[in-house]
């Protein structure tokens, strides 16, 4: 196989603690090596810009079946919205805040990604979220199914049985060739099944009367208790209202005590997705307000915790979330089209169409939230740059992000657009905040972090000898860093290289190269166990609309797959 | 010994059956029994040995017969055929696999083809509806899980959807509803007295093309507000007693039809049913689903939108960006305006369900079939292109009518030679870029189409 020699790049590596070094990224049969041993290599010109590992998402909604109606009911998001077809490409790029699977596998790769993890699967539609990435080209992704309303989940953790839930976890992840535990407003989307909501961490789910919080303390213990790669990865109760920040202080004490066991260098045994939306101060939209400090602080002083921002964009957006209770309250604020979907036995979700107007003043309260968060953040390892793609924006505007936490200049130009500056000012601390992040900061942020957290930070988010070859280039110049922020976009938006397994796919910000993508899941070996064995056979039998020889995802539709093994039973 | 196969889906209907067994002779070619299935399910699977089949293409000759040629052949012809048509038109998929109109989709873009599928003259309006108000639903689980109130609109599950009511809607006992039907209210609404209304708790008569104004009285009445003595030929008295039903409901479903989106009103009559379901939510919970008819015509629907953003009617003329806009780019509108060259009839019979007008227009040009079976379409055809059949012979996933996919088994090989749809594409496919090569190859090539990057 051919092999590729990067040269002379400022490297920017925090997972091995390269700070912009000028350095030489050698690469062979698709893996990083050490150019000393490359004899006939290709060589890439990089002297004068910034080199990464390729990008990892943490936290994206990209396939499966709230995405695709998302995609299904808003025809208005393609209509004078989608890109020409690039000649370079082999398929049309539709949509624009829900874009069709191929505009999302492009976009991802011309912004320097490589690892995409889908934030919410419904274990029921693994089949529909799998066919979508075997239409996702180029990038790698991983799926969540979701547990925090599962029905299995629920008894289990009710009755203490950690043993069970763990044997019922690993057969689920098996089931759905998922990655790992996603929660999505514990016990809310269950009590949503009839109209209802959790409105705090301690109000009893309907019928089966075990709370949120114990369902995150129990899944923390599951989690740990198999030593999964990723930590539990929590999207809080009573997101989008004002004061939550109570309720997501509390949820985060919910890991005290905890701490991480797993061969895979996780640190963290908690992620908050898109803590933006969990950070509102106030009693009512009137005096709504940033509580991002307040929830920084117990952050920073806790390591066992990692979040993402759920950036807000102010874009015209679709908003999509297994946390189906919110999106009726939603769509009773904007009055907008509304589709739901409940799931039987496991969860719920909404689609709610949503436009974040920098006239209206909660909007350019949230845009200052997401943004606090990071920069109060005191170890950017633990801070991660999202959009909750689509719900705050679209992924697409990871470049926009990136810029407003660069440079200050970037963010004052934004907040000239504000109708209500004044009061968005005092509502935040946004205009006292004068730090400015550097591509070390926003590469840990990108790459290092998310891998990190992901528990695969040996195979990607790095350039270290052995790693895959996922290597990205900006045009940047570390040392002579443009004087206007928009250049700082430009160059984020569309890498000048991008390198995927080794294979150059993208040049000057045009994809000329579709090499195979990998479906990520999770493979854990647990002890039998006939308990959960019976348990999974009596509620197919009785309580699900399809057979459980149905269920599980044939191997005939997992594509291209790269296993990550779990042994419990040494 | 004959084989027993278990947990075999139904290629019939939209109720996705995967409770099948089916017993194969010892030889692995004949199908013996099938059992679980409803009478047409049997057919079908009965139908795909106990039958003579097409196990090669044919070709229309001079003299009007057919001519059985190779696959290669066929898909050189069908190749040539959209190669050279300015606007072909690739409707149908009512009856394949998920794979197929993946495939069959690369090729639509491939030849700049408008690609449609038997929502055009189904569910579409449906689609419309949906476009503008949203669509509260849920999995078909959660109906039997939780329901206690079901209401069946312009819908006969009796005759169309046959295990529709024993599976999920008014019999099935499930978590929260362990005593079945009896912990049910049952509600049908049709202006005829189906089979389905004689389940029915409260059957209600509504006065034919009448549906919009009842919903909207009994949206007025679920608001409280006053309504008429009658309306659409129901007492006042009547519509007051079912909106207190629905409102005290614990969870309620509304099943609607072809009567909703197929008679006056169309996707306005859904809309108001789908509005209805949103003011219930006020209440307590509500949830609505269209009763799609083949085993997964809800699959384009999915797949397309994922490839493309649209549903259904998608004008792929232009090769570069996708455009939908139903009464311009839908199958029976542009073959009555005689506005396509070239049609494809893929997985369901366009000659028995399009207008005789279009059909005439559409004749007019190469028209080629592509289905296991012998149906009209394949009777009038330049090209029938038999393949096998999705459930039976070809696994795939497909899409019930609530979109929880089902991964479909194989319980037979397909007869000799005969391939799969997605096979079938992904050949043409390979051709038309052969063909393309060729042309290239010959002279200049053709100019790319300058587009502007939306983003720039």
């Amino acid at each position: 196989m051919s092999e590729l020699l990067i040269r002379n790049g400022f490297v920017f590596d925090p997972l091995q603690g390269i700070k912009g070094d000028r350095m030489d990224i050698g690469v062979k049969d698709g893996k990083i090596v050490e150019p000393g041993t490359l004899k006939n290599a290709k060589t890439i010109d990089a002297a004068g810009m910034t080199v990464m590992a390729g990008g990892v998402d943490i936290h994206s909604h990209v396939v499966g079946p709230k995405v695709n109606v998302g995609r299904l009911f808003r025809p208005e998001d393609k209509l004078f919205k989608s890109p020409y077809k690039s000649p370079t490409c082999s398929r049309m790029e539709m949509g624009s805040s829900v874009p069709s699977t191929f505009k999302t596998g492009y976009d991802y790769a011309r912004m320097g990604y490589v690892f995409v993890n889908e934030a919410a699967m419904p274990p029921l539609h693994s089949p529909h979220v799998h066919e979508e990435i075997r239409d996702t080209p180029i990038i790698d992704n991983a799926a969540m199914p979701v547990f925090g309303n599962n029905w299995f989940t629920l008894e289990y953790l009710k009755n203490n049985e950690i043993e069970n839930n763990a044997a019922y976890t690993a057969w689920l992840l098996r089931a759905t060739r998922g990655f790992g535990i996603k929660v999505v407003n514990p016990g809310g989307s269950e009590a949503w099944g009839w109209g209802l909501n959790c409105v705090n961490i301690h109000d009893p789910v309907p019928y089966f009367d075990i709370t949120p919080a114990e369902i995150v303390k129990g899944l923390i213990e599951t989690n740990e208790f198999l030593g999964l790669p990723h930590s539990v990865h929590l999207h809080c109760n009573n997101l989008g209202n004002p004061g939550n920040y109570v309720d997501t202080i509390e949820s985060l004490k919910l890991a005290e005590g905890y701490a991480p066991k797993n061969d895979f260098g996780r640190e963290q045994v908690l992620h908050l997705t898109h803590l933006q939306f969990h950070s509102y101060g106030g009693d009512s939209w009137g005096n709504f307000e940033s509580r991002a400090k307040d929830v920084m602080d117990y952050v920073n002083a806790h390591d066992n915790l990692t979040f993402d921002m759920g950036q807000v964009t102010l874009d015209e957006t679709t908003t999509m979330t297994a946390d189906g209770p919110f999106e009726h309250h939603l769509c009773s604020l904007n009055h907008l089209k509304w589709a739901n979907v409940d799931v039987e036995l496991e969860t719920a979700a909404g689609v709610v169409p949503y436009i974040y107007s920098p006239k209206v003043k909660v909007c350019t309260i949230q845009w200052a939230v997401g943004l606090e968060l990071a920069l109060f953040s005191k170890d950017m390892m633990r801070t991660f740059i999202t959009t909750d793609h689509p719900n705050a924006g679209p992924f697409t505007r990871y470049p926009q992000v990136i810029t407003w936490l660069m440079s200050r200049a970037a963010r004052d130009e934004t907040m000239k657009t504000f109708k209500w500056l004044d009061k968005t000012i005092d509502a935040t601390s946004i205009d006292s905040i004068d730090r400015e992040l550097d591509l070390y900061e926003i590469a840990q942020m990108t790459r290092a972090g998310p891998a990190k957290a992901l528990g695969i930070s040996n195979t990607y988010g790095g350039l270290a000898p052995g790693m895959d070859a996922d290597i990205a280039v900006y045009a940047l110049n570390p040392e002579n860093m443009p004087s206007d922020p928009t250049d700082i976009e430009k160059a984020f938006s569309r890498c000048a290289w991008l390198v995927k397994d080794g294979i150059v796919t993208v040049r000057d910000g045009e994809v000329i190269a579709e090499p195979a993508k990998r479906t990520v899941w999770v493979d854990v070996k647990v002890p039998e166990n006939a308990q959960v064995q019976r348990d999974i056979y009596e509620h197919f039998l009785r309580h699900y609309s399809v057979k459980l020889d149905n269920y599980s995802l044939f191997d005939e539709h997992l594509h291209n797959p790269r296993v990550i093994e779990v042994d419990t039973t040494q | 010994m004959p084989k027993k196969i278990e947990n075999v889906g139904c290629p019939y209907c939209g109720v996705c059956c995967d409770d099948l067994v089916v017993t194969v002779s010892d030889d692995g070619k004949q199908i013996l029994e099938v059992e679980n299935a409803c009478a047409i399910g049997n057919q079908i699977f009965h139908h795909a040995t106990g039958s003579e089949r097409v196990r090669l293409p044919r070709l229309r000759q001079p003299d009007g017969t057919y001519k059985d040629i190779s696959y290669d052949e066929a898909v050189d012809y069908a190749a040539k055929v959209l190669h050279n048509a300015k606007k072909p038109l690739i409707y149908g998929f009512g009856s394949t696999n998920c794979e197929g109109m993946a495939a069959a989709a690369k090729v639509a873009e491939k030849a700049g083809a408008v690609l449609d599928n038997c929502a055009s003259i189904c569910h579409g309006s449906s689609f419309l509806a949906i476009f503008d108000n949203g669509y509260p639903s849920c999995t078909l689980g959660e109906t039997k899980n939780r329901a206690d109130v079901i209401v069946y609109w312009g819908a006969n599950p009796a005759h169309a959807h046959p295990r529709h009511m024993s599976r999920y809607s008014i019999f099935p006992r499930g978590f929260f509803t362990g005593k079945g039907h009896k912990s049910r209210k049952i509600i049908v609404i049709d202006p005829r007295h189906t089979d389905t209304a004689q389940v029915a708790d409260i059957y209600l008569q509504v006065k034919q093309g009448h549906d919009y104004d009842l919903f909207d009285a009994f949206r007025t009445a679920a608001r409280g507000h006053e309504i008429p003595e009658e309306v659409a030929g129901i007492k006042r008295e009547r519509i007051l007693e079912v909106v207190e039903i629905m409102k005290k409901a614990r969870f309620g479903t509304i099943f609607y039809g072809m009567g909703l989106c197929h008679s006056d009103g169309r996707n306005h009559n859904v809309d108001i049913a789908i509005s209805l379901t949103r003011d219930l939510n006020d209440f307590t919970k509500w949830t609505i689903m269209a009763m799609r008819g083949h085993y997964n015509i809800t699959g384009p629907g999915a797949v397309w939108s994922w490839q493309y953003g649209f549903p259904y009617c998608l004008d792929l003329t232009k090769r570069d960006i996708a455009h939908m806009n139903p009464g311009e780019t839908s199958s029976v509108d542009l073959a009555m305006r005689d506005e396509v060259d070239a049609f494809f009839n893929v997985g369901t019979d366009a000659g028995a369900h399009f207008p005789i007008e279009a059909v005439k227009h559409l004749k007019k040009h190469p028209w080629i079939t592509v289905d296991p079976n012998i149906c009209m379409a394949s009777e009038i055809s330049d090209l029938h292109i038999p393949v096998g059949v999705v459930g039976v012979e070809v696994p795939g996933i497909v899409y019930r009518m609530d979109n929880v996919p089902i991964q479909y088994r194989k319980v037979i090989d397909p007869p000799e030679g005969v391939i799969s749809d997605e096979e079938l594409f992904e050949r043409i496919h390979k051709r038309l870029c052969e063909l393309e090569a060729e042309e290239a190859a010959k002279g200049p090539a053709k100019a790319t189409p300058a587009g502007v990057r939306a983003e720039e």
